[in-house]
């Protein structure tokens, strides 16, 4: 959008009215406040390549090609994209209500060694579909547990949450590898890991692709939680604590049980993620590994602005990103944590243009 | 990088009468509101030129232009009669023009030195001691005295503000603009930043006073510039102002400001044809030990229709003894019952619904979230109450619906019911609490301090819905540090002091002295 049709979206929309012109020129401007930046990123990553002596059209090509363009990229895509919803959903509840759970980490990958060391066992007992059910509920139960701590001592104590959620991940984190290598072990292998989930008794597939259902889990929890801050009485409660705890103090609502209750969603959908990502990959959890997912999708939400559909878009953004990243870095040499790199450019040039966007907006209003 | 003038113009008074700073036909827009509507005001040095204007005249938006944050729609602002821009604080500084808001600007874990070195090069090392030096001794010329390595915050407000003023002067400002500079001010130390202002003015700086305290402009002012609607409605001379009593000039003022003359007197108690009922309100020997200051052992009793009054001065257990009332927190021992129910242990939603209301004096604190739109500020205290939801889903319908409504009946200004309630002015948010507060099923409202900081018309206005409220057969609880306000409104008046009643007060013939003796014997003890 050029520097003109910008000024006139701007003062189209100070003119007043509800037309319906207006709106569409203001979601464009929207648009074009969004897609400038992954623009930008991309050029400024393409030059960073070119320095690291890589050919980016080359690069970027070979990413979307193998990430979107080809059927087993795309399925690969859309499968790694339920657990990072997951944990996106998980994150908006916490930010919308005010809350830093930071913790995700732990969460997760204590859920995520938990249901891998029990399913394998159930699944003599269980059906199939009882066992994975089983499964996401132990996920959810143990990161809300895990996110108890925290919970209770911001909630009572007004201790911050930011650096207790923290702490709580390193331990968490360092808890599973613990378990995997002395408790979860599977005797079977060498190699410490757990017992290891049948690909038959996973999370089904959706129609006859190899794409997890634990697509639609994330979906429908992304979109759920989405609805429920924006739309309901609870999630306006939320916001208000969020907002300001005064406020909500003074409008007779009960803060404390309000952040125990953001803390559990939050956290259980963190382990809900860590269930999803298990039942429906990974099948077991090798020692040492740590996806780390949690931190990389605290950006990937706030680019998004906390909204559950434009996370929805930056997920699968990112998820392309490394998918396609991971298959560059085997085939290009380029690293795998180039994705990270294009997602922190991205962060830092959606901030300028929210910036530029917010002046221009001011000078257009003199 | 600040731009090191050091011009003499601070040291060589320039002759009293000449324009420094003039704005000429200027008007700024913002969406849905004129702000500011042809204004042309000159400033002289040597004189304090006091812009006087109820909250939202448009008092805040002429500072800001004249400080570099918003710009002209129409018109210019002249600096020795040449037109110029004023783009940044910064520039505003660069050409003279110095500012001291409402609230602190200064990082109150630094020294003072250091706050004045904070506006430096950044490569270089501040120099303490030059800055000390002479911070000392402008604060000497101004018969001020500062302590150059205190540290600010173990500075009082008016210290604060004096500090302030220093470093607008050091940094070159020949035009001095206080932006309500008393608000946050004890009347002793406003006495004192009247009398600065006067020495300011002696050495040939152009002060501007931004206020809406009548009292104060006439006590302080050379010139006197009434704003009403964005206007400039008209100005007073030096002359005229010198050549008249106080009680002219405020006539005329207040016939400036509103178009006719009339102080908040000669209306006292004109609510004659009350009805008094039965016991609505019924407080016995509550203590709480929850706040700062401890409430001990308050009984009274409110009919319906009746309004009590609670005098004291601030911070004597007012806030308390409304947070334990409206159950945001809890009493240690007594009762509080309401309509005969015990409401002592209710939480505050089950008080609300039992008719208890409670009018917040801390409006943007906790009355409301300044980010949230008025419809929802509408109803903070009823989410999830039907119509406005239905099984816990929102209904926006019914939410814009009774939005519009309250807008409507308490005339309240805002460009529409979806805008942010922090961008209202104070009397406007008031008027949105009163709105939350007033409708619905009231029993009994408690008021605290519920005019504080509003101008005289919404002063008006406020006092008219609490008659109202009594009228209509509520029990008030009017919390005020206004004893006029009191004597206006109240039919009896308790006075707290250090958290307890030391007696309460048939309002009539010789109340005032009856409460000022109970004030006075609290120091007895």
């Amino acid at each position: 959008m050029t520097d003109q049709q910008a000024a006139a979206t701007v003062a189209g929309q100070h003119a007043g009215g509800d037309d319906k012109g207006q709106g569409a020129r203001a979601s464009l401007r929207v648009v074009a406040v969004s897609i400038g930046p992954l623009i930008a990123a991309l050029v400024i990553g393409g030059i960073l390549l070119l320095a690291m002596g890589f050919n980016p059209v080359s690069y970027y090509g070979y990413v979307v090609q193998r990430a979107i363009f080809s059927p087993s990229g795309l399925e690969a895509t859309l499968t790694r994209m339920g657990p990072l919803l997951l944990i996106a959903a998980s994150l908006i509840v916490a930010f919308r209500a005010g809350i830093w759970n930071l913790g995700g980490d732990g969460q997760y990958l204590l859920a995520a060694v938990c249901v891998a060391a029990t399913v394998p066992l159930t699944l003599n007992v269980l059906p199939i579909w009882a066992n994975l059910l089983l499964g996401l509920l132990i996920g959810a139960t143990v990161g809300a547990v895990w996110g108890l701590l925290p919970a209770i001592l911001k909630a009572w104590q007004g201790i911050n949450e930011i650096i207790t959620t923290l702490m709580m991940s390193f331990l968490g984190v360092s808890l599973a590898n613990v378990l995997v290598k002395l408790a979860f072990l599977d005797p079977a292998t060498t190699t410490p890991q757990t017992r290891t989930l049948p690909v038959e008794a996973r999370l089904p597939r959706l129609f006859d692709t190899s794409i997890s259902s634990g697509l639609l889990i994330g979906l429908v929890a992304v979109i759920a939680v989405h609805l429920v801050m924006t739309r309901t009485s609870f999630g306006m409660r939320l916001r208000l604590v969020g907002a300001n705890p005064r406020a909500a103090i003074h409008a007779g609502l009960s803060v404390s049980m309000l952040t125990i209750a953001v803390f559990a969603i939050s956290a259980a959908l963190a382990g809900l993620s860590g269930a999803v990502d298990i039942l429906g990959t990974h099948g077991n959890v090798r020692a040492d590994w740590n996806p780390a997912y949690s931190l990389t999708v605290v950006p990937l939400v706030f680019l998004a602005r906390l909204n559950g559909f434009g996370s929805i878009a930056y997920v699968f953004l990112f998820s392309a990103l490394t998918i396609g990243g991971e298959s560059a870095a085997r085939r290009i040499g380029v690293p795998s944590f180039f994705s990270l790199v294009i997602v922190a450019i991205l962060l830092i040039t959606l901030g300028l243009a929210e910036y530029l966007d917010k002046r221009h907006q001011e000078r257009v209003r003199r | 990088m600040r731009v090191p003038i050091q011009a003499p113009a601070a040291s060589v008074p320039a002759p009293t009468g000449t324009p420094v700073v003039a704005l000429r036909g200027v008007t700024k827009r913002f969406p849905g509101v004129i702000a500011n509507d042809n204004v042309t005001v000159e400033i002289r040095s040597g004189e304090v030129h006091v812009l006087l204007g109820e909250n939202g005249a448009g008092k805040s938006t002429l500072v800001g232009m004249l400080a570099g944050l918003q710009q002209p729609d129409e018109g210019r602002i002249e600096i020795d009669g040449a037109p110029v821009s004023v783009t940044s604080p910064r520039q505003a500084l660069a050409m003279g023009i110095g500012t001291v808001f409402q609230h602190s600007m200064l990082v109150p874990s630094l020294t003072v030195v250091d706050n004045f070195a904070l506006g430096g090069p950044w490569w270089k090392r501040p120099d303490r001691t030059g800055i000390a030096a002479r911070i000392v001794e402008t604060a000497k010329r101004l018969g001020l005295r500062v302590d150059p390595y205190a540290h600010v915050n173990s500075l009082a407000l008016g210290e604060r503000q004096q500090v302030e003023i220093l470093r607008a002067l050091m940094r070159g400002s020949r035009c001095l603009i206080l932006d309500e500079a008393t608000a946050m001010l004890t009347p002793h130390e406003a006495i004192g930043l009247g009398e600065l202002m006067r020495r300011l003015v002696a050495q040939g700086i152009a002060v501007i006073f931004i206020t809406h305290k009548l009292n104060e402009a006439i006590a302080y002012g050379d010139r006197i510039s009434v704003l009403r609607l964005g206007r400039n409605v008209g100005e007073i001379g030096p002359e005229t102002l010198r050549g008249a009593s106080d009680a002219e000039n405020t006539e005329r003022i207040i016939a400036l400001m509103f178009g006719t003359s009339r102080t908040g007197e000669g209306s006292r108690r004109e609510h004659t044809a009350r009805v008094i009922g039965n016991t609505v309100l019924d407080v016995e020997s509550l203590c709480s030990e929850a706040g700062r200051v401890p409430v001990r052992d308050v009984s009274f009793s409110v009919r319906s229709g009746e309004i009590f009054g609670i005098a004291g001065i601030d911070g004597n257990g007012q806030k308390e003894l409304a947070e334990v009332l409206a159950g945001q927190s809890p009493r240690s021992a007594g009762s509080i019952r309401l309509m005969g129910r015990e409401i002592g242990g209710a939480s505050v939603g089950e008080r609300r619904n039992g008719g208890l209301r409670y009018v917040t004096d801390d409006r943007l604190g906790e009355g409301t979230v300044g980010m949230f739109p008025v419809a929802t500020n509408f109803l903070l205290k009823d989410i999830g109450a039907a119509p406005f939801w239905q099984r816990g889903i929102e209904r926006p319908e019914q939410i814009r619906k009774q939005a519009e409504r309250h807008v409507r009946d308490f005339d309240i200004r805002t460009p529409s019911t979806q805008t942010p309630v922090g961008k209202l002015s104070g009397g406007n948010i008031q008027k949105v609490l009163l709105a939350r507060e007033l409708t619905g099923a009231a029993q009994a409202v408690i008021f605290a301090k519920p005019t504080y900081g509003l101008d005289v018309n919404n002063i008006r206005a406020t006092r008219k819905r609490i008659s109202e409220a009594a009228d209509a057969g509520k029990a008030v609880v009017l919390i005020s540090t206004d004893l006029d306000e009191l004597l206006e409104l109240a039919d009896r008046i308790a006075v707290i002091d250090r958290g307890s009643i030391r007696g309460i007060v048939d309002n009539g013939e010789g109340a005032r002295d009856e409460i000022g003796r109970l004030m006075s014997a609290g120091d007895e003890k």
